[in-house]
């Protein structure tokens, strides 16, 4: 049987952009996933919270200091991440190993103030399920924080060998951009509900 | 890798112009797992990966069904003495495991990864190697449990593993952390190609497949993916606070600290319950995929239908609450989940009209595929019209946790999803064997399988409302139920014979049964474009295609498209709505890290059991083979 | 069988004469179509009418399939079929439609008619692995795997566990109700007619979940209240002079000394142990173990003697005795009535 060619490809590129991209759509996925993930915690939050006579259970609010710290790195860090989406969009390499960098630390200073956040919350996982479940949506996060800046040092290194100038690895850069928006957008109301929550 | 990319008369990458031989032999090169051992553990065709799938998930249907046969043997007599009430327990829990986790879902998942890629006319699986990772996570967390249950520390909490039953307190030892452990292998494995199945269904349809051109399968493989992500963190969530519970003393589910029992099952049926339609869902595809062929004309009403499969979908997360009727919840949101628990009635009707209609408007054949396809609906509606009934809240009250329930669930899952996979598995294994199984044997297949299971199911209806209650290991022969299990357990027998000679005939086909050729019953969707078992490639150029039933409507076959790269891996990314072409996008070579990531993931998980500095250390080699998996490896598939 | 069956008119059953035969026949010790209460009278109504109308449903729906699968086809297909088929689907979800909005508020209002009233009388049922609490706070006493209730009075039971969910079942007088930790729920009881009715857990509870039985006896306003005063005695000592009760006397020594006591109550002796079943009036009760066995002092013996093997798992332990303390205290234990 002889195929009737109605469609030459050819001149197609060879890596799409943004939502002709296959990365960029399991990406999408995996955020919706976690971000799932995220919105259950809270709900178990709020769940035990109104289970409970007293909210805090025997400890006081968490300390507003660490936390908030810790929220405006993460704000601020949206900068940079945002002019790298930009500068792997017009795939200017310099531009795009500087702010992997830049991004490499904003990715680990979040991780040195988190260390001070569990002190802060006055209660330990062993305590009561109030301890539990702060204790255990911070780790969640620390978890997120950690496995995005693995992805961010991967990438940094990445792009200083021969493998950089390929669009393929601006996509990458791009998504991983959109994942660390990501960390950050689920942090707000995790950061609100931890700290504001037991102050209302 | 095995194939030479410096041939000179290989210069001209593109299918443009080449005879076809030419371009498949180059196809072929780029394309095919040679047979060696590390090929064959670092294959990442969808189709070969979906073939192990689907065999190892059967593997687990039949050990499941052997645990049901122990349980039938114990339950044939009052106070038997066969089985103690521990390694009942343990048996009970297995089954029930063993069948929702490492078969119903897996299957239904592997039956996507094979046939989802074929169904819309693309070479391979979107992200092949997580495809692989995926099966390798699945098998390890099978084998855990299996091991578990073999050195008797399988769990023994049921497979809904109930707090604080299955907490620090009352479940010592580790049978409860395996259960937590190997959800977490399947979860993931599930999430995976969910993830892959999103997206290969979104951006790799063939030129022309339009939104309302997908087969209606894809659709509910499509749906069913979203229901897994959405449900699947639930069960992660639930699974992970349990094994924090017992393993570093969190209060999630301790009332005296502020926890408690009852978050377990909400927590537990916000995920459970998304998972009978994530069973069902892809039933429903096969059947609305199978019946325009036996029935000779396309499905009526394509639109009602996916519609239909959307509502249930979104449905599903609204209905958790009627696993919980018992449990003292305020009378209001009792009231909403019953009304909400039957409204799923609607679009369930639907499909089922749907399908008849067809039927009727149709000349339908009745080959085996669409015998089990009646099979299906007969058994089905019954199963939905006792899930009416267990929606009642008052009426839940007498028949929640007994035999009732035990057979509405059995009539739902066994009729609803695994009569289909049987039709299925008549319909497509000759697309994967290239050979066609025995219409005649297909008959006496289904006349075991179908009197075997009602008579094995339909009696625990009534020893439900006699009082039976679920899980028990034995019964007191005042009760009068020893003459109805009696004949439950002979019939168990009949439905197992059923399947056994089903099997025989699997493996007897797949040898010696009729060659198939590309499309052995006229069957109207593009798997049946290509040939029977398909290439490595799946199709020598990807059809482009003009209507919901391509083969039908052009006799000639459906026209295709050229240009594509043929010495590296290449496949054609299309828009989300129109499939408009938009990029030729580069497909993974094979590679042996996925196992190795899956391999060092499972070291964590398992040594998590007994440290939680598993988590820790074990961390490092996942990181490193990830990487590794990650890293360009410098071939043409990198370019771009 | 000891429970008895009951034998009633069968009043609204006549409505339901074409129910599936088989439903009819679902009479038995524990059957929820088998009912002695108000509330399980009604939901019995409901079963059976659901199974109807759901019967009904499934019928027409194999008709159609069976029509549709069957029918002589017309050599051409007629240009109309697509627009018939349209309207014939749509009739049959709006069909649907409406049926499931009447089961359901079939449901709704079967809720309703149950009620959740207060009771006039209240206990306190315990489950614990594996076996039954009663705690009747008026008289000041508890029961083990044998609730005594009034005729005609609605009794209200507070339902509680310790250690894992179990769930209260007695399906001739009423649907299901978990029994929670860390919670704590209610049901309320009404037998219309004295007789014995068993009940078992319901909830998947660990190794002995199918030997936790129980026995509700409803009784007249008299005995109940007969039975009332007897348990709220504590236990009788042995007559000594009595040549037959020495043995008892003998096994209720080895009782206090042997580690029973540590575990069980006998009131009005040194017994306080609270992990096990009250024992103070155990020979009056018809049943031991959960329901496991007749009381009889062969089983009263038999049980102390080996428990692990007539219930494995349970958390009665092997006492080692010799023969003769396990007649003595075999003895004992059948005297406590």
């Amino acid at each position: 049987m002889k195929e009737k060619i109605a469609l030459d490809v050819s001149h197609l590129p060879l890596h799409g952009e943004g939502m002709a991209s296959l990365t960029w759509w399991g990406t999408c996925a995996f955020m919706l996933i976690e971000g799932t993930g995220f919105a259950l915690s809270i709900a178990v939050y709020l769940y035990l919270m109104s289970l409970a006579p007293l909210w805090p259970i025997r400890a006081p609010a968490p300390d507003l200091l660490p936390g908030s710290i810790l929220t405006l790195i993460l704000l601020a860090s949206l900068v940079p991440n945002i002019l790298v989406g930009r500068w792997a969009k017009q795939k200017a390499l310099r531009k795009v190993r500087l702010g992997l960098v830049i991004m490499s630390f904003a990715g680990i200073a979040p991780l040195i103030v988190r260390i001070y956040e569990f002190p802060a919350l006055h209660v330990s996982w062993d305590d009561n399920a109030y301890g539990s479940i702060t204790w255990l949506m911070l780790g969640l996060h620390t978890t997120h924080i950690l496995t995005d800046l693995v992805d961010t040092l991967v990438l940094t290194a990445l792009m200083f060998t021969r493998h950089s100038d390929n669009p393929r690895r601006y996509g990458d850069v791009a998504d991983n951009g959109m994942y660390w928006n990501f960390v950050v957008a689920t942090w707000v109301p995790l950061y609100l509900c931890l700290y504001w929550v037991p102050r209302l | 890798m095995s194939r030479s990319r410096n041939d000179p008369e290989d210069r001209r990458p593109s299918d443009v112009d080449l005879p076809e031989a030419e371009v498949a032999r180059r196809l072929h090169r780029t394309w095919a797992t040679p047979r060696t051992l590390k090929d064959a553990l670092s294959t990442v065709d969808h189709k070969i990966i979906g073939r192990r799938y689907i065999a190892t998930a059967f593997v687990f249907l039949i050990l499941g069904g052997l645990l049901a046969l122990a349980m039938r043997l114990q339950l044939a007599a009052p106070e038997a003495r066969i089985i103690g009430p521990d390694r009942y327990n343990q048996i009970f829990t297995m089954h029930g495991t063993t069948m929702m986790f490492l078969f119903a879902v897996p299957v239904m998942e592997a039956v996507g990864v094979f046939l989802v890629p074929l169904m819309i006319g693309t070479r391979n699986i979107a992200f092949p190697k997580l495809n692989a990772f995926s099966y390798w996570i699945y098998l390890a967390g099978g084998i855990l449990l299996w091991v578990a249950f073999a050195v008797d520390v399988g769990p023994d909490v049921g497979w809904f593993a109930y707090v604080p039953l299955a907490g620090p307190e009352f479940s010592p030892g580790k049978r409860a952390d395996i259960w937590a452990q190997m959800i977490t292998f399947t979860e993931v494995s599930a999430l995976a190609v969910s993830v892959e199945l999103v997206a290969t269904i979104f951006k790799q349809r063939a030129p022309g497949m339009s939104l309302d051109r997908i087969p209606v399968f894809v659709w509910a493989m499509l749906v069913t993916s979203f229901l897994v992500i959405m449900a699947m963190p639930a069960i992660m969530v639930a699974s992970t606070t349990l094994i924090l519970d017992r393993l570093v003393g969190t209060h999630f589910y301790n009332p005296a600290e502020g926890g408690d029992a009852l978050l377990w099952q909400h927590l537990f049926w916000f995920f459970g319950h998304p998972e009978v339609y994530i069973i069902f869902l892809p039933a429903v595809g096969m059947v609305s995929t199978m019946i325009p062929t036996f029935s000779g004309r396309p499905i009526f009403g394509y639109l009602a239908l996916v519609m239909a499969l959307i509502a249930t979908g979104i449905l599903s997360f609204g209905l958790w609450v009627h696993h919980m009727f018992t449990t003292g919840l305020p009378r209001l949101g009792e009231s909403f989940f019953t009304a909400s628990s039957m409204s799923i009635a609607v679009p369930a009707g639907v499909q089922i009209f749907c399908w008849i209609a067809t039927l009727w408007a149709g000349r339908p054949q009745m080959k085996a595929p669409l015998l089990f396809i009646c099979g299906f609906i007969f058994t089905f509606v019954m199963g939905g019209m006792t899930g009416v009934m267990v929606a009642s809240v008052p009426l839940d009250s007498q028949v929640h946790d007994t035999y009732f329930v035990v057979a509405h669930f059995h009539y739902v899952l066994i009729g609803g999803a695994l009569f289909p996979l049987v039709a299925a598995i008549y319909y497509w294994l000759p697309k994967a064997t290239g050979r066609m199984m025995s219409e005649r044997l297909g008959r006496v297949v289904f006349g075991l399988i179908f009197v075997g299971f009602h008579g094995t199911f339909f009696p625990m209806h009534i020893l439900g409302l006699m009082g039976m209650p679920r899980r028990v290991y034995t019964y007191q022969p005042e009760m009068g139920w020893g003459g109805i299990n009696l004949f439950v357990s002979v019939s168990a027998l009949v439905l197992a014979a059923g399947f056994l000679l089903f099997f025989i005939d699997v493996f007897r086909s797949a040898r010696s049964g009729p060659l198939a050729g590309p499309n052995p019953w006229n069957a109207p969707t593009l798997e049946w474009a290509t040939s029977s078992p398909p290439e490595s490639y799946n199709f020598l150029r990807i059809p482009v295609v003009s209507s919901a039933n391509p083969l039908w409507d052009d006799p000639d076959g459906p026209s295709v498209a050229s240009g594509l790269n043929i010495d590296r891996r290449e496949l054609l990314v299309t828009s989300v709505v129109e499939a408009l072409p938009e990029a030729r996008e580069s497909s993974p070579t094979d590679s042996i890290w996925p196992l190795f990531a899956a391999l060092a993931t499972a070291i964590l998980l398992i040594a998590s059991i007994f440290t939680p500095w598993a988590v820790v250390w074990g961390a490092l080699p996942v990181t490193l083979a990830l990487i590794c998996w990650f890293w360009p490896k410098g071939e043409p598939e990198d370019e771009a | 069988m000891t429970a008895p069956t009951r034998h009633r008119p069968a009043p609204p059953a006549r409505l339901f004469l074409l129910a599936p035969l088989v439903l009819s026949n679902c009479s038995g010790v524990q059957s929820a179509l088998d009912t002695a209460a108000t509330a399980a009278g009604h939901l019995r109504l409901l079963i059976l009418s659901f199974t109807l109308i759901c019967g009904v449903v499934w019928l027409l729906v194999m008709v159609m399939l069976g029509w549709a699968l069957l029918r002589r086809r017309p050599a051409a297909t007629d240009a109309g079929t697509q627009r018939r088929l349209t309207i014939a689907v749509s009739v049959c979800v709006a069909a649907t439609v409406v049926i499931v909005g009447g089961l359901t508020t079939l449901s709704f209002l079967a809720t309703r008619t149950l009620g959740s009233g207060e009771g006039e009388i209240e206990v306190v049922a315990v489950g614990q692995q594996w076996w039954w609490q009663f705690l009747y706070p008026a008289g000041g006493f508890q029961t083990v795997n044998e609730l005594h209730i009034p005729v005609g009075r609605t009794v209200r039971i507070r339902l509680e566990s310790p250690d894992v969910i179990h769930s209260f079942w007695v399906p001739s007088l009423s649907g299901k109700v978990d029994m929670i930790p860390g919670r704590t729920n209610a049901l309320t009881l009404k037998a219309e007619r004295p007789g014995l009715y068993r009940g078992q857990c319901a909830e998947f509870c660990g190794l002995q979940h199918s030997h936790m039985a129980f026995t509700v006896i409803a009784e007249d306003a008299a005995t109940y209240a007969r039975w009332m005063v007897e348990q709220a005695r504590p236990a009788r000592t042995p007559d000594t002079s009595h040549p037959d009760t020495s043995e008892a006397e003998a096994g209720r020594a080895v009782f206090l000394v042997k580690p029973c006591a540590a575990c069980h109550t006998v009131r009005g002796t040194r017994a306080v142990g609270t992990t096990g079943p009250d024992l103070t009036h155990v020979g009056s009760r018809r049943t031991i173990a959960a329901g496991l066995l007749d009381t009889t002092r062969g089983t009263l013996a038999a049980w102390t003697a080996d428990p692990q093997t007539l219930k494995p798992g349970t958390t009665m332990p092997l006492v080692p005795l010799t023969s003769d303390e396990l007649r003595q205290v075999s003895a004992y234990l059948e005297s406590l009535k």
